[in-house]
């Protein structure tokens, strides 16, 4: 049983308080409507099955209810990372040993502002 | 009998009580310290087991968790009966009743031997399905014999009278194994303020300790061990679990602890103070590092008939001798590869009894313990081994004789030794179950000629658990593990300084596994790799021969380390003949994985509290108890309790359900009925762009909902499926109250989340659960006004509050929220009060509904009544693979909403505009009595020969009383054009029934009775 | 009428003007269950604190902050999983996630609190969800509280990873609930109404080892 550090409770918490919501980073095309039939298919059925290094999306089901991201690798089930919505990660079949400080730059620009605010309702 | 293999003194039994045993039916006496084993070969009991395959006579070879014979089934009645116990890890208690796991009619007389007889000399991997697969027929009639004759115990057909639970545990270090290593390392962890938990599978604490010749701080090992684990008992921040066993390692550190808690005190658990305490109990252990302290297991050699009963491994007869003072025969040969198993010899010397001769497989053996046999006049026999027992249900005598064990070649003349106990060592295998639990792959190791733990991170392995079997060496490797496994917790530790023990040098051992034999392998007495699966050394062979070449392979021909056993004493053995076989290293041939448990563990620990009622949890409403004094029969929707209908007393008996469904359903089109609807699903929604939200995510518009209006709504994922349904309510502006189905509930709630979370966070909008909140009252049927207007101050008139509006005001005094929407296609009101007045509404609308006879219904009359009606219910209607389309709701299709709401595009898709798609008709079967079976496949040609053409199939089927006739919803092919055909629904036995499609409405096609 | 719309959203009064008799989440357990009496000898002991108003607070922290202080004189724990509580004890905020809390006040308070924050928040992008009939509270008392609850949830109980002013919604058998530690000596259970009775049923049978109490 997987133990799972929640970036938003901000600690480790057994999967049982989890449900896994399949692959991460799948965005819904922006305009349905231009899509070709082909794209459409490719973003409602297609997902990647690597031996390795993987994103997925999961949700804090028994907790807090926020949704998140595992770098998780598929063979050994170690969890290298977990993320907020909107943070990209750092570690990735590229770089399994993780991105320096300046490739993952981005990483924590998501802390900062935009996504975050927007998500906790603070816009106002 | 009296204890004939007792020693006068030694030993950490309690002499001063005598506890008496059953066996087989016959009663023995042990004491208290004893394992079932230790009593059984006290009273010089041999046979304690018949083999899995060839019914060979079986008796005690090991001390441990690896002991592949002694399986006993333990219990006096049948409540208590518990397979699979194996009497080395079973203390001796008072009254204990055991008898043997295999053998039939007994353990003496065994018919399955003739079995194993007809076999040949040789019954190959396979044997049983080779031999009894023809004719096909019969299999399951040899089946129940072969079953009966082999066995691996059996389950109680009584209750069990215990009960067990679950502690979930968190600990900084877990350490497994309470030997020397273990204790040193949890010592190190404990003093520097860690969370430590240390578990060890057996009675008592203290491991190898407990038998060990050697001297620690110049006392006895043990006193040693009684106080550190003093120690460990006084600090809070440890928990020391004895009769503990490491079951299983999961992933993330999540290690599966078994503790018996009440075994070692009777068969089922004395009640303390009154209370009954659980018989055993699993720890959950959730730990930020391991240490695993496991042990080795020492190697059996294989040799001819090796099985029969007085061969044992070496280091259980010092075990026995020095633990339990009990030695299990009076003529020893001991047979070994290595000095330490030099010990029991000295032990069996020291104890009075005859050592005939130490047969050692080296040429020149020189270490400490060799000169000690050497100085007591022990005959050694150099560079020779057993090559096999004598004997039929006990060893009569060894034939030895010198060896070239690296040609695999005997090299002497035999010579047999006259004894009754053998006893061989082939050295250590580290104990690396836990490790491999977690895929790490273990390595070979040519100095300690064994497989050594890979680990993952945050495990870590110490002492003979890796090789290092040295008593000096395993305490420092404890305490150095341990600051190791603490520096990575962050925590720093002070060294502690173990205790000093004193080297016994030792020489080197050499690498033997099978002893050869004059004979062929395949011709050569049976050479037992793993006892418990009767796997040979000539079944390895075979298998090699006919093809296995992966050793992953080889143990699924043969079952080597199946089951129970997972290849403790002999796994290593089988690789070492595998790679004999095909010319391969040990290393190249690898080995295979083991996998949990490590040992088998009662269905009640894995299930603890979870059983009975308490198996799941049931979700009641707020009017739970009403329905249940009212006679309710319930449903299970989900886990909620649903009353299912309200069966009546006619003429002094009870209604069946179909008779009172009949009345519920005349009662609400004729007067009024009324429905607890609590359980649906209630999301209350808040944000400027919650109606903007509810457009993207339903497929109608929701844009000019005012406030004080009902919509029903249809959403879909992305593929355009249905996936729930229900009615939103517009509060206010930016507020809206959305109901789901009860089994949608939790699933929609998330999939809003979704949605707002991860592609549209910038709405601002935000979802709340008020399912348990409100308990909902549906009011329905052509009195529901009458009623209602009795109770409640909301303006009633039709015009003031049309159909799918909402009001509030009260409602029996009770402040309410009224909706005008209809599931039964009646004049309905459902009402929804805060929950704890639920009770008080429910009553007093029975109070003033007794002269309208109102009648509760429950949710069988519901579906009946929505289905006349032709109302969906997402889920049994449709089945993820049904579009709004498909149902022919254009209605609820917003086309020209400006967002591509979800699911809209998937509308276009080839597959999803298909004419021939499955679609939603009615069915009514040209016979009125007959109620056709939901699931059952519609067909055009009811003469067609199988496999049938198959248009689509009944997803609802009821019998309706207003119609006076079965009728059945269901999807068909094209089934919007078929209105009229007459289709056929094949039944088994060959009968059809003959159905015509009709409009899916039946009753009120034009919706106006819900208008009243 | 019950609902008082504060610009576009309803509030909702759920309590009658008269005294009508209430029926807690527990009552099925009370009125047809087993109620063991507390004893000297009861190592653990259970209290349902029925009919407490409950409201989930949604909003951004730096927004909801000021409203929650002036009008519960609390701070709104920022950080997860706290707890804070007023100066009597009877009113306190739980962290449930990034953007919602819960606010537990004595029974009949809800929808004053509520309109009191709809007033301070004016015009701010929030939400407020009275839920007072869709939970209770249960408190543990007694020296096998804690180990009562290990037997009951994997989130870890031990008072270094669970301190006085913690809150975390976990799973509890096989239901969820929302644990919490207000004082030393206590901890509370929020329970949702329809799993209540299979909660108390279970604490009931994982208690009997204590003798378990059941308080008025």
């Amino acid at each position: 049983m997987f133990y799972i550090h929640c970036p938003y409770c901000d600690e480790y918490r057994d999967e049982e308080e989890f449900h896994p919501k399949g692959q991460a980073h799948i965005a819904r095309p922006e305009d349905p409507e231009s899509c070709t039939d082909e794209q459409w298919g490719a973003y409602l059925f297609f997902r990647d099955n690597p031996r390795g290094i993987h994103h997925e999306l999961w949700v804090h089901a028994i907790g807090c209810r926020k949704f998140f991201n595992i770098t998780r690798n598929s063979a050994s089930y170690e969890i290298l990372e977990t993320y907020r919505m909107g943070e990209q990660p750092r570690f990735s079949a590229e770089h399994p040993e993780g991105k320096s400080a300046e490739q993952g730059a981005a990483v924590n620009v998501a802390d900062e502002a935009g996504v975050v605010a927007g998500q906790e309702g603070v816009k106002a | 009998m009296s204890q004939v293999n007792r020693l006068r003194q030694g030993g950490r039994i309690d002499r001063a009580r005598t506890l008496s045993f059953t066996f087989n039916g016959k009663r023995y006496q042990g004491h208290a310290g004893d394992t079932l084993a230790s009593a059984l070969l006290a009273n010089g009991v041999d046979l304690v087991n018949r083999s899995f395959k060839y019914s060979r006579p079986r008796g005690i070879v090991a001390a441990g968790a690896e002991e592949p014979n002694a399986l006993v089934q333990l219990g006096s009645t049948e409540a208590a009966q518990v397979p699979n116990v194996r009497a080395t890890q079973q203390a001796l208690f008072e009254g204990l009743t055991a008898q043997s796991t295999n053998g039939w009619p007994n353990v003496q007389r065994d018919v399955m031997s003739l079995v194993g007889k007809l076999g040949g000399r040789f019954m190959p991997p396979g044997f049983y399905y080779k031999t009894f697969m023809a004719p096909a027929s019969m299999w399951m009639t040899y089946e129940k014999y072969i079953r009966k004759g082999a066995g691996l115990g059996r389950s109680p057909m009584e209750n069990d009278p215990d009960s067990y639970d679950h502690l979930n545990q968190h600990c900084d270090l877990l350490v497994v194994g309470a030997g020397p290593t273990g204790l040193v390392a949890a010592l190190t962890a404990a003093r520097a303020g860690a969370r430590v938990i240390l578990c060890d599978e057996q009675e008592e604490m203290g491991g190898s300790l407990l038998d060990s010749r050697e001297l620690l701080d110049d006392r006895p090992a043990a006193q040693w061990a009684e106080q550190v684990i003093g120690e460990l008992a006084e600090n809070d921040n440890v928990t020391l679990l004895p009769r503990t066993t490491a079951n299983g390692y999961h992933d993330h550190h999540f290690v599966t602890l078994h503790e018996r808690r009440t075994e070692h005190l009777g068969e089922t658990a004395p009640t303390i103070d009154g209370v009954r305490p659980t018989r055993s109990r699993m720890h959950r252990v959730r730990a930020g590092q391991v240490l695993l302290a496991t042990g080795a297991h020492e190697r059996p050699l294989v040799y001819g008939n090796n099985d029969v009963p007085g061969n044992l491994v070496a280091g259980a007869v010092s075990t026995y001798i020095r633990r339990y003072g009990v030695v299990p025969g009076n003529k020893l040969v001991l047979s070994v590869s290595n000095d330490h198993a030099y010990r029991a010899a000295l032990d069996w010397d020291e104890a009075g009894r005859e050592v005939v001769a130490i047969v050692d497989a080296r040429r020149n053996p020189d270490g400490e313990l060799v000169e000690q046999a050497r100085a007591r006049g022990i005959r050694i026999i150099e560079g020779a081994a057993v090559l096999e027992a004598k004997g039929d249900k006990r060893v009569s005598g060894a034939r030895v004789a010198t060896i070239d064990a690296a040609a695999f070649k005997v090299t002497g003349q035999a010579e047999l030794l006259e004894c009754d106990t053998i006893a061989s060592s082939g050295g250590y295998s580290p104990v690396i179950h836990l490790a491999s639990h977690t895929g790490a792959r273990p390595t070979w190791d040519d100095e300690i000629l064994g497989f050594v733990p890979s680990l993952v991170k945050g495990v870590h392995a110490a002492g003979s658990a890796r090789g290092v079997h040295d008593l000096a060496g395993g305490l420092a490797d404890g305490a150095a593990k341990a600051s190791e496994a603490l520096a990575a917790l962050g925590k720093s530790a002070s060294a502690i300084e173990p205790p000093r023990a004193d080297a016994i040098r030792e020489g080197q051992a050499c690498a033997l596994y099978q002893v050869p034999h004059e004979k062929p392998t395949l011709r050569a007495p049976k050479q037992f790799v793993d006892m418990q699966n009767d796997v040979t050394a000539a079944a390895i062979e075979l298998a090699t021969r006919e093809g296995f070449e992966s050793i992953e392979h080889v143990k699924r021909y043969t079952a080597m380390g199946f089951g129970t056993d997972q290849g403790k004493l002999g796994n290593i053995n089988g690789m070492a003949i595998a790679a004999r076989c095909l010319g391969k290293s040990i290393p190249e041939v690898g080995t295979t994985v083991f996998r949990p448990n490590y040992t088998p563990v009662t269905f009640g620990a894995i299930v603890g509290r979870h059983c009975r009622e308490l198996f799941d949890p049931e979700r009641y409403t707020a009017l739970h108890q009403w329905h249940v004094e009212n006679g309710a029969e319930f449903e299970d929707v989900g886990q909620w309790k649903r009353p299912w209908y309200f069966p009546r007393k006619v003429n002094g008996k009870l209604e069946t359900m179909d008779e009172a469904v009949a009345r519920e359903s005349l009662a609400v089109r004729t007067g009024v009925g009324i429905l607890d609807a609590s359980t649906l699903g209630k999301i209350d929604i808040q944000g400027p762009d919650a109606r903007e939200f509810l457009g993207r995510v339903y497929t109608n518009k929701w844009a000019k909902l005012a406030p004080g209006r009902v919509r029903y709504g249809l959403m879909c994922k992305d593929d355009g499926m249905l996936m729930d349904d229900g009615t939103t309510s517009c509060l206010g502006e930016n507020h809206f109250l959305m109901t789901t189905t009860t089994g949608g509930a939790a699933g929609v709630m998330e999939w809003l989340e979704l949605w707002h979370q991860t592609e549209w966070p910038e709405l601002q909008v935000y979802f709340t659960s008020v399912t348990d909140h409100w308990a909902t009252m549906t009011v329905t049927g052509p009195d529901a006004r009458k009623l209602l207007s009795e109770i409640t101050d909301i303006d009633l008139d039709k015009e003031q509050f049309k159909f799918m509006d909402w009001r509030n005001g009260k409602v029996a005094d009770v402040p309410a929220r009224v909706f005008r929407i209809s599931f039964t296609g009646e004049l309905a009101y459902e009402i929804n009060v805060q929950a704890n007045y639920a009770m008080h509404v429910w009553k007093t609308l029975f109070e003033h509904g007794k002269k309208y006879d109102l009648t509760p219904y429950g949710t069988e009359t519901m579906h009946v009544l929505r289905a006349e009606k032709g109302l969906i219910i997402a889920g049994q209607d449709t089945d993820g693979s049904v579009t709004p389309e498909d149902l022919g709701m254009f209605w609820a299709i917003g086309y020209d909403k400006p967002f591509s709401w979800i699911g809209k595009r998937a509308l276009t898709r080839p597959d999803t505009a298909r004419k021939d798609r499955k679609q939603f008709v009615g069915l009514k079967p040209v016979d009125p009595k007959v109620v056709l079976e939901e699931g059952a496949h519609i067909v055009v040609d009811k003469d067609q020969p199988i496999p049938m053409d198959m248009l689509g199939h009944v997803t609802s089927s009821y019998y309706s009383p207003n119609l006076e006739s079965g009728f059945a919803l269901a999807v068909i092919k094209g089934g919007r054009d078929r209105m009229g055909e007459k289709l056929y629904v094949p039944m088994p036995g060959g009968q059809a029934h003959e159905v015509e499609v009709v409009s899916p409405v039946f009753i009120d096609p034009k919706g106006e009775r819900q208008h009243v | 009428m019950s609902d008082i719309t504060y610009g576009k959203v309803a509030t909702f009064n759920t309590h009658p003007d008269t005294s009508i008799p209430m029926e807690s989440p527990l009552s099925v357990a009370f009125n047809t269950g087993s109620v063991p009496a507390a004893t000297s000898g009861s190592r653990v002991l259970f209290k349902e604190q029925a009919f407490l108003g409950h409201l989930i607070l949604r909003g951004g922290a730096i927004v909801l902050d000021e409203a929650v202080r002036k009008v519960l004189g609390i701070s709104l724990p920022g950080q997860p999983l706290g707890l804070a509580l007023d100066a009597s004890g009877e009113r306190s905020v739980q962290w449930l996630s990034p953007d919602e809390w819960l606010v537990i006040v004595p029974g009949g308070e809800e929808l004053d609190v509520e309109q009191r924050l709809r007033d301070a928040l004016g015009d701010a992008h929030y939400a407020i969800v009275d839920v007072s009939g869709g939970q209770t509270l249960v408190e543990l008392s007694g020296e096998k509280a804690r180990e009562l609850l290990m037997k009951s949830t994997p989130y870890d109980v031990h008072p270094e990873a669970f301190p006085v002013g913690k809150g975390v919604t976990t799973v509890f058998a096989k239901a969820n609930l929302i644990l919490r530690r207000p004082t030393e000596e206590r901890w509370e259970l929020v329970l949702r109404r329809s799993f209540a009775d299979y909660v108390y049923r279970w604490i009931l049978d994982a208690g009997a080892e204590y003798a378990i109490g059941v308080e008025e």
